[in-house]
């Protein structure tokens, strides 16, 4: 096999980590709540801020500004839920996407007037590994491990916490729980502030290895909804598939062709794909 | 234990109770029996704030639960087993078992419950890593009682537990319900199968048209003129 050929595949695999991990946070928003974020990769936007200011401006230790902006981004994700999500839960579900929507273009514009359109770099160079005559970056490889540990952990999490086993049962009877002594308002938060924190989590790798501007939500915001729709809206075992078969589209059709047409290849695939099993790849 | 006085309730202009009044000794096993529509599903709810009461009072031990709502009930020691049993389909036996004992006080002894309510129920045991939504209908029966029983609570509310059963299986529950009563828990059952309920009751009242008709022990009712005529079909 072509060593460049198998770069890509790797390449493609590292980056599918994250935007599995942003993934699995927009299905479980969706699969308990039953809101779509639109704004959520916006939210990673301000979460690489975060670490931005924290660790090249102020001089926090990195483990610190990940840590101050995850739990940042958790708030964050709080506050979406309680100021504009509670109010119009029981609305129209178009409201719901209007509303966080326009939360949108607020941070988007609230980012420009703050910090202006500069592209700002947290300025760290990790290396680029070479294993076998393959060059990997480092920064990839430890963001695809962090990820996976975060996948784990929310899995774990699920399964295994009452919190969690309530988190699972909430989408499936939202009426009954309540008779289990499970105040759903409270699941509703602690699953908004998982959502923001698993965002958070997001941010700090995506800052490894990409500049920050009020407009990055946009380059990877529809790749994530993509892979959530492919994979099934609130199938976090679909999603999670899902994201590795479109960042290896992106990898390969990148390697033969252009990222730019790799691009094209992948959402004309998720188009036939969504004629054939509208339902996502994987059925529940 | 329980006592409700003159309850009304209903879902927005609808009224489904009209000046509800009954009461459940500690220890008792209380049936409500009446028609489709009646209202027996809604006086389930009342008392287990699902629906709210919007007239009357609702006492347990004494103190008032009338607008607690549903979340705050369970922790009070009242386990509901609604209507439809209402699994969560897809989750296994054992993570709606672990539901049931999703309060604090509960959490303590879930080792322990788990083990008495798989001793109640050896199919459950069998079936703990099934999703509860591939049981047959007798066993997501059991399930949903299981899941009540979770909670440890001190008064169990039934509501239709024979609904949907086939006729072999209704006599299992009836005869689960022997067993659970004999363990000294307080149970309020609502049921349509009138002839099987009133074998397992101490008392029962007959709820028709949102209203309670009559009341009274299960040998006086089982000997009632009107109840024989409109609901054994004798």
């Amino acid at each position: 096999m072509d060593m460049f050929l198998l770069e890509a595949v790797i390449n493609g695999l590292l980056l599918a980590g994250v935007l599995a991990l942003l993934a699995l946070g927009l299905n479980l928003i969706f699969g308990v709540i039953d809101v779509v974020w639109i704004a959520y990769a916006d939210l990673v936007m301000c979460g690489m801020y975060a670490v931005y200011w924290l660790f090249a401006e102020y001089g926090w230790p990195l483990p610190l500004a990940f840590a101050a902006a995850i739990v940042g981004v958790a708030a964050l994700g709080l506050l979406v839920h309680l100021l504009i999500i509670a109010p119009i839960l029981t609305s129209a579900p178009i409201n719901q996407l209007l509303a966080t929507g326009g939360l949108l273009y607020f941070l988007q514009s609230f980012a420009t007037l703050l910090f202006g359109t500069d592209f700002r770099n947290i300025g760290i160079r990790l290396p680029i590994i070479e294993i076998g005559g393959i060059y990997v970056s480092y920064a990839r490889l430890l963001a695809f491990g962090v990820a996976l540990m975060g996948a784990i952990a929310l899995y774990l999490f699920l399964k295994r916490s009452y919190v969690g086993t309530a988190i699972r049962a909430i989408a499936q009877d939202r009426e009954i729980v309540g008779l289990m002594g499970v105040d759903q308002r409270r699941i509703y938060l602690v699953t908004s502030a998982i959502g923001g924190a698993l965002a958070g989590l997001g941010a700090c790798l995506l800052a490894l290895q990409y500049d920050v501007h009020p407009f990055i939500g946009n380059t990877f915001g529809p790749l994530i909804f993509m892979i959530c729709v492919l994979g099934g809206l609130g199938n976090m075992i679909g999603g999670f598939i899902a994201a590795f078969i479109i960042s290896q589209i992106i990898a390969i059709g990148g390697y033969y062709y252009s990222t730019e047409l790799s691009y094209v290849l992948a959402f004309m695939l998720f188009i036939v794909l969504m004629f054939i099993r509208p339902q996502g790849i994987v059925s529940r | 234990m329980l006592s409700l006085a003159d309850v009304s309730a209903g879902y927005g202009s609808f009224r489904a109770l009209f000046d509800v009044s009954l009461s459940v000794a500690a220890g008792e096993t209380v049936g409500v029996i009446g028609p489709n529509g009646a209202g027996k599903t809604t006086l389930m709810r009342v008392i287990s704030g699902l629906v709210a009461a919007v007239a009357g009072a609702i006492t347990l031990h004494g103190r008032s639960i009338k607008g607690v709502p549903a979340h705050r009930i369970v922790a009070h020691g009242i386990a509901h087993v609604p209507e439809n049993r209402r699994l969560f389909p897809r989750l296994s036996v054992e993570d709606n078992l672990k539901i049931g004992a999703f309060i604090p006080a509960a959490r303590q002894h879930f080792a322990d419950q788990l083990a008495s309510v798989y001793e109640l129920f050896p199919k459950l045991s069998e079936r703990r890593s099934q999703p509860a939504g591939t049981l047959s209908g007798g066993e997501q029966q059991m399930c949903a009682i299981g899941r009540a029983l979770m909670s440890r609570p001190k008064l169990l509310l039934m509501d239709e537990p024979s609904a949907g059963l086939a006729p072999l299986v209704v006599q299992q529950v009836f005869e689960l319900i022997r067993r659970i009563r004999g363990q000294g828990l307080t149970v309020l059952i609502v049921e349509q199968n009138v002839q099987q309920v009133l074998d397992v009751v101490d008392r029962a009242y007959v709820l028709e048209a949102g209203s309670i008709r009559l009341a009274g022990t299960a040998s006086e009712l089982r000997n009632n003129d009107f109840i024989r005529r409109s609901y054994m079909g004798l």
